[in-house]
């Protein structure tokens, strides 16, 4: 049973790599900055990941990623400060009222072809947001006092749980529904796809991760803000997808670590950010358009697999 | 036997805005028929196979398939009803690979669930397993398991539209809607593929409706030929009797029907 065999690799090689950073935690060689940094990058991965699905994967262009983070953030810190309630079922709430907030944009506009999705996105989130800045009970402008709670090992178990589910559900008839939809949807639908609910499906998916990613994000800081899910937010996410390279998941993971790497030691020159980030990204259109890894995976330079690859990496 | 077709087209029609794309289009199929539908540039052929598999709702009109109403219905339903198609231009899943392509037509036959996929039950392996089986059973039918892992943009034109044929049937079809599937193949291509033709009907027991300009190929392959013209069915017969139609002849504009040359 290879996939069986492919998937302890898998789970081997992810506590290998949580041991080494938890020695260095431990150990104190990674200070608290550090270890933050990985906690942010952890949480980017994940809302990369997600907006991979929807996007690399099934073609949809939703631009409104940051609006499905809120959700989950306001949720979840509802959950924990308002009702008292535990960390890890403030997660699972956030990402399942992420997923219905999913469901609610998705099915209307996911049936429209074209860039009916962008704009209805989009404007979900800045709807979600203003939401959030007009309700008192979660603090408004101000914001919503969390207490710091998210820790190296919660969001690396969410990380690792939102890589199985996606390279799971991508390496099946299902995603590979998904892929069909995104390569040439009237023909998936004249080979029998339900176009129309694969979308939605990756859609809620993809919304529930960024919703768990969104209670990670807020338990994080102390300290939620509307104005922290704005528009620039839900492009950053897009920043990671497409500069990793549509279609490949190890490339959202890798242009994630490297732009939160980046955007952290620049977190004091905002303008400086911008303009490397800007640089950054025109480079990359200038000299690989397609993104970093294109449409393949890092696997793919380990086998030889490489011409059968459906995007999204190893079978699990 | 006429008692029961298998595809009932009645006075079926459409409208885009002013145009009458395709008017009062009757035609019936008996299972194990192999129809041509044939006609000048615009006449309304692909309208008519748009039609069939719900990309457009008909304005007039109704269809029935195994004596059911299929009109109106979204093609994937149509699809699992019973009719597939391939397209006048070549519509494959151009990044995933051939095989790929064939098993994403097997997917509404296949049973695992995606809550299954996700934990990896065992339903999903055999599920899986299964499909890649099947699969490259196909692939072997149209000579295209020596390029399974190929992506299907790289595959030569003439093994494109085998793929896409190759995927039409592993849908599961009992009508095969084919839409000029030797548009663009040389004459040894073209002959391989009536063969080919001919070899999936009577292997699956198809029934077949295809569309084709080259006429050499409809009327040596199809028992009965439908004619279109201006969207207006103006012929129906035998090969030897649309060879001979003054409409036709008419439509074709002095376009010598049926010359029959080596
Ligand atoms: N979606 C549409 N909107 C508007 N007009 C359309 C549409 N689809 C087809 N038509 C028009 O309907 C007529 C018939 O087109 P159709 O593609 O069915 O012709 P055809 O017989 O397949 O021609 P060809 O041999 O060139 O493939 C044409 O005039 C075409 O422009
Ligand atoms: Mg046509």
């Amino acid at each position: 049973m290879k996939m069986i065999n492919r998937f302890w690799k898998f789970m081997l090689l992810a506590i290998i790599i949580y041991t080494i950073i938890q020695l260095l935690i431990t150990t104190e060689v990674f200070n608290l900055f550090y270890t933050n940094t990985l906690i942010t990058i952890a949480i980017n991965i994940i809302l990369a990941v997600s907006l991979h699905l929807v996007i690399g994967i099934t073609g949809q262009f939703s631009i409104g990623h940051a609006g499905f983070l809120a959700v989950g953030a306001y949720i979840s810190a509802i959950v924990t400060m308002k009702l008292a309630l535990p960390f890890p079922l403030a997660l699972f709430a956030a990402g399942v009222i992420a997923a219905v907030a999913g469901l609610i944009v998705g099915i209307p506009t996911l049936r429209l072809r074209g860039d009916y999705l962008a704009i209805a996105t989009l404007g979900f989130a800045e709807i979600i947001r203003i939401i959030f800045l007009n309700i008192d009970y979660v603090g408004g402008a101000a914001g919503m006092v969390v207490s710091r709670t998210t820790n190296w090992t919660i969001s690396y178990i969410c990380l690792l749980i939102t890589l199985i589910v996606i390279i799971n559900f991508t390496n099946s008839r299902h995603g590979r529904a998904c892929v069909a939809i995104r390569e040439n949807e009237i023909a998936a639908d004249a080979m029998g796809i339900n176009t129309t609910y694969y979308k939605v499906v990756a859609f809620v998916i993809g919304s529930f991760f960024a919703g768990i990613a969104g209670g990670l994000y807020a338990h994080n800081f102390y300290i939620i803000q509307p104005a922290s899910f704005g528009f620039l937010k839900s492009f950053d996410i897009l920043i990671f997808v497409v500069l990793g390279g549509l279609g490949s998941l190890s490339g959202a993971v890798l242009s994630a670590i490297l732009l939160t790497i980046v955007s952290t030691f620049l977190q004091d020159y905002a303008e400086t950010r911008m303009i490397i980030y800007s640089l950054i990204l025109i480079l990359v259109m200038l000299y690989r358009p397609q993104g970093l890894m294109g449409t393949r995976e890092i696997t793919d330079f380990f086998t030889s697999r490489k011409k059968n690859a459906l995007k999204g990496g190893e079978n699990l | 036997m006429s008692t029961n077709p298998l595809l009932h087209i009645q006075n079926v029609g459409i409208r885009f805005g002013g145009l009458r794309a395709v008017a009062n289009f009757t035609l019936k199929l008996n299972q194990g028929e192999l129809i041509g539908l044939i006609g000048p540039n615009g006449a309304g052929k692909t309208t008519v196979f748009n039609l069939l598999t719900g990309v457009y709702a008909p304005t007039e009109g109704e269809i029935f398939f195994n004596g059911e109403r299929i009109n109106g219905l979204p093609p994937y339903k149509v699809t699992r009803k019973g009719i597939s198609r391939t397209f006048q231009n070549i519509r494959l899943f151009n990044e995933l690979s051939v095989l790929d392509n064939v098993k994403i037509a097997y997917h509404s036959l296949a049973k695992h669930s995606i809550f299954s996929s996700i934990f990896r039950f065992p339903k999903h392996f055999s599920g899986e397993k299964e499909m890649e089986e099947k699969s490259i059973e196909f692939l072997k039918i149209f000579h295209l398991d020596h390029v399974k892992e190929e992506k299907a943009k790289n595959l030569p034109y003439g093994q494109q539209r085998r793929l896409e044929i190759a995927r039409a049937l592993a849908a599961g079809p009992k009508l095969l809607l084919l839409d000029e599937p030797a548009a663009g193949m040389n004459p040894q291509e073209t002959k391989e593929l009536m063969e080919l033709i001919s070899f999936i009907r009577n292997e699956f027991n198809l029934t077949i409706l295809l569309i084709e300009h080259d006429m050499k190929l409809v009327m040596g392959v199809c028992e009965k030929i439908s004619v279109l013209d201006h969207g207006q069915l103006i012929a129906h017969g035998t090969p030897e009797e649309i060879r001979k139609h003054p409409k036709v002849i008419e439509a074709y504009l002095g376009e010598e029907v049926g010359e029959e040359h080596a």
